[in-house]
C-alpha cells in the first residue's frame, strides 16, 4: 500500500513546527559542537576537520589572493618609478645615519662574543626558518588567523613562532602538510610571555581582538613607560628570546598596550620560526649517558662478585655465632650475686 | 479536481542553496589580505542575512540544517570554537520564526529595526561565549567593527525578502 493511500493521505503537519523542531535539533547539536571542543579541547576535538578545510580553503584563498598580489606588486612599481627621486635621497639619508650604528654594531658583536668565549657561555644555537605566504585571514573580534601556504613537509610544527621583516606576528596552530593555521598575537585566545628591554620586567602580552594587545600581570611600579621596545621575553621556551614585538603605548581605557611591529606594513611573507621549545635544544643521549644515568640505576652484578659476596656473608655470619656462644658461655661463669643493685 | 496550467514553484535550491553559496563565495573573498593604505577588507557575518531573511521567506526544516552547516563552515574557516556562530545563527533564525506573524510584511524600516536587533542578539551571545571560553573579553571596539558591516549587509537580506516572499503560489 502506498503512503498516499494510507490513514497518513491526510496528514499536515504545519511548516512552522517542522521547522522550529529542525531549528531546536540543530541548535542542540551546536551547543553539543561547542561543550565537546570545550571538554577536550577545540583543535584536538576538531583537528582533522579544522585541517581538511585548511586544505580545501588555502588553495582557494590562493586564487583569491594572487590577483589581489599582482595589482599591489604593479602598483608598487609604478609608484616606485614616480617616487623614485625622493626615494634614493632618503636612503642615502638614512644610509648616513645607519653606518655610526653599523660600526658600532660590529664593534659590539665582536666584544660580545669574547665574553661569551671567556665565560664559557652556552649560547643558543641558529634556529632554521621556513618562509610562507599568508593566503587567508580571519580578522573579527573572535578570532585572528590566518592561512599559511607551508605546513608540515616543510618541517613546521604546532606551537612554532612566525615572524616578518618587522617583528612577531603569531605563532602556529593548526598543520596539514602544505597548508598551516596561525593565530596572531591580536587573538583573543593569545598569550606571549614579553619583556619590557629597558627594564627587563616581564608581563605577559593578552590578544583581545583589537590591534594593540594588552599587557597584564605587570610587576614593579615603574616597570614600563611610553615608547618602551617590548620584546619576547622566552619563558615558557615557545618562542626565543629577543624577537621584537612593538612598543608600549596607554590604551584609550587606561591600560598599558602594545603598538605592533608587524603591523607597519602588510603581513603578506613570512617566516616560520621551526623552533619548538628548549627540550629540542637538549641532546637527550648526552643527558642519559653516564656518569648520570649510575646515579639512578647500580650495574648488573656479575657472578664472581656474587660469589665473593655470598662467601663473605657466611663468614661473617659464623663469626657473629662464635662470638654469641662465647658471650653466653663467660656470662654462665660469673652469675651475679643475691640482692645486688643494678647500676 | 485539480486545473490545469503552470504552477510557480521556487524550491529550496533557488532560496536555499544558491544563496548559501553565494554568502561562503562572499566569505572566502573578504577573507583575502588585502591591505590598501592601510586598510582591510571589512568582514561581515554575511549569513546573518540568510538566518534573517529565510524564516519570513517561508519556514522549512532545511534552512536551519543549511545553517548549521554554515555556521561550522565559518567557525572552520575563521578559526573560531567550533559551534559558535551554528548556535548564534540558529537563535537569531529560530527568534525570526517565533516572531514570524509579527514580522511579514512590514515595511523595511521596521524589519531592519527587528534585523539590528537580531544581529545585536548574536553578537551578544558570541562575546559571552568567546568571553566564557578564552577567559578574556574581546574588544568593544574591534566587536562593534565587525557589527556595523553585518548591519550593513540588511541589503542583501531585504533583497532576499522581496526577491522570494510570496513567490511560491503553493504557499499562499
Amino acid at each position: 500500500m502506498a503512503f498516499r493511500d494510507g490513514p497518513f493521505e491526510t496528514l499536515k503537519v504545519p511548516l512552522a513546527w517542522t521547522a522550529a523542531a529542525a531549528t531546536v535539533a540543530a541548535g542542540v547539536l551546536a551547543f553539543a559542537l561547542l561543550l565537546g571542543g570545550r571538554a577536550s579541547g577545540d583543535d584536538q576535538a576538531y583537528g582533522a576537520l579544522r585541517g581538511g578545510v585548511a586544505r580545501t580553503a588555502g588553495p582557494v584563498s590562493g586564487l583569491f589572493a594572487a590577483p589581489v598580489r599582482w595589482i599591489g606588486a604593479a602598483s608598487d612599481h609604478v609608484a616606485g618609478y614616480f617616487n623614485a627621486v625622493e626615494e634614493n635621497r632618503r636612503l642615502k639619508r638614512q644610509l648616513a645615519e645607519l653606518e655610526p650604528w653599523r660600526d658600532q654594531a660590529i664593534a659590539l658583536k665582536n666584544v660580545n662574543a669574547r665574553y661569551e668565549a671567556m665565560l664559557g657561555l652556552r649560547v643558543e644555537p641558529p634556529v632554521a626558518m621556513a618562509t610562507a605566504r599568508s593566503v587567508s585571514e580571519s580578522r573579527g573580534p573572535f578570532a585572528n588567523a590566518r592561512l599559511l601556504d607551508a605546513g608540515s613537509s616543510k618541517g613546521v610544527r604546532v606551537g612554532n613562532p612566525v615572524v616578518n621583516e618587522h617583528g612577531l606576528v603569531g605563532r602556529i596552530v593548526g598543520v596539514t602538510p602544505g597548508v598551516s593555521r596561525m593565530v596572531l598575537l591580536t587573538d583573543v585566545a593569545s598569550r606571549t610571555p614579553v619583556l619590557i628591554d629597558r627594564t627587563d620586567a616581564r608581563a605577559i602580552m593578552t590578544g583581545d581582538g583589537s590591534g594593540n594587545p594588552r599587557l597584564e600581570y605587570m610587576r614593579g611600579a615603574d616597570a614600563i613607560q611610553s615608547g618602551d621596545r617590548i620584546l619576547s621575553s622566552g619563558d615558557g621556551g615557545g618562542v626565543p628570546r629577543g624577537v621584537p614585538i612593538g612598543v608600549a603605548a596607554r590604551g584609550i581605557d587606561g591600560s598599558w598596550r602594545v603598538k605592533l611591529f608587524s603591523d607597519r606594513g602588510a603581513i603578506d611573507y613570512v617566516r616560520i620560526l621551526l623552533f619548538e621549545d628548549f627540550a629540542q635544544l637538549a641532546h637527550r643521549e648526552a643527558l642519559n649517558a653516564p656518569p648520570l644515568a649510575g646515579l639512578t640505576a647500580a650495574p648488573p652484578v656479575d657472578a664472581a662478585t656474587a660469589a665473593t659476596i655470598s662467601d663473605e656473608t657466611v663468614r661473617r655470619a659464623a663469626e657473629a655465632a662464635a662470638a654469641q656462644a662465647d658471650a653466653r658461655r663467660e656470662g654462665g661463669q660469673t652469675q651475679p650475686a643475691p640482692g645486688a643493685q643494678p647500676r | 479536481m485539480r486545473r490545469g496550467g503552470a504552477v510557480r514553484v521556487v524550491g529550496p535550491t533557488q532560496w536555499i542553496i544558491y544563496p548559501a553559496l553565494a554568502v561562503l563565495a562572499a566569505t572566502l573573498l573578504l577573507g583575502t589580505p588585502i591591505e590598501v593604505f592601510g586598510l582591510k577588507l571589512p568582514e561581515p557575518v554575511l549569513p546573518m542575512v540568510l538566518a534573517f531573511a529565510w524564516p519570513l521567506i517561508r519556514p522549512s526544516m532545511a534552512a536551519p540544517a543549511t545553517l548549521l552547516v554554515i555556521g561550522l563552515f565559518l567557525d572552520l574557516f575563521w578559526g573560531g570554537p567550533v559551534g559558535l556562530w551554528p548556535l548564534c545563527l540558529l537563535v537569531v533564525y529560530g527568534g525570526v520564526l517565533a516572531a514570524r506573524n509579527l514580522l511579514v510584511g512590514q515595511e523595511l524600516r521596521v524589519l531592519f529595526g527587528w534585523y539590528a536587533l537580531a544581529t545585536f542578539g548574536a553578537f551578544l551571545l558570541a562575546y559571552l561565549i568567546v568571553t566564557l571560553r578564552a577567559g578574556n573579553a574581546p574588544s568593544i571596539l574591534a566587536l562593534l567593527g565587525q557589527m556595523l558591516p553585518t548591519l550593513l549587509a540588511f541589503i542583501g537580506a531585504a533583497w532576499l525578502i522581496d526577491r522570494f516572499d510570496d513567490t511560491d503560489v503553493r504557499f499562499r
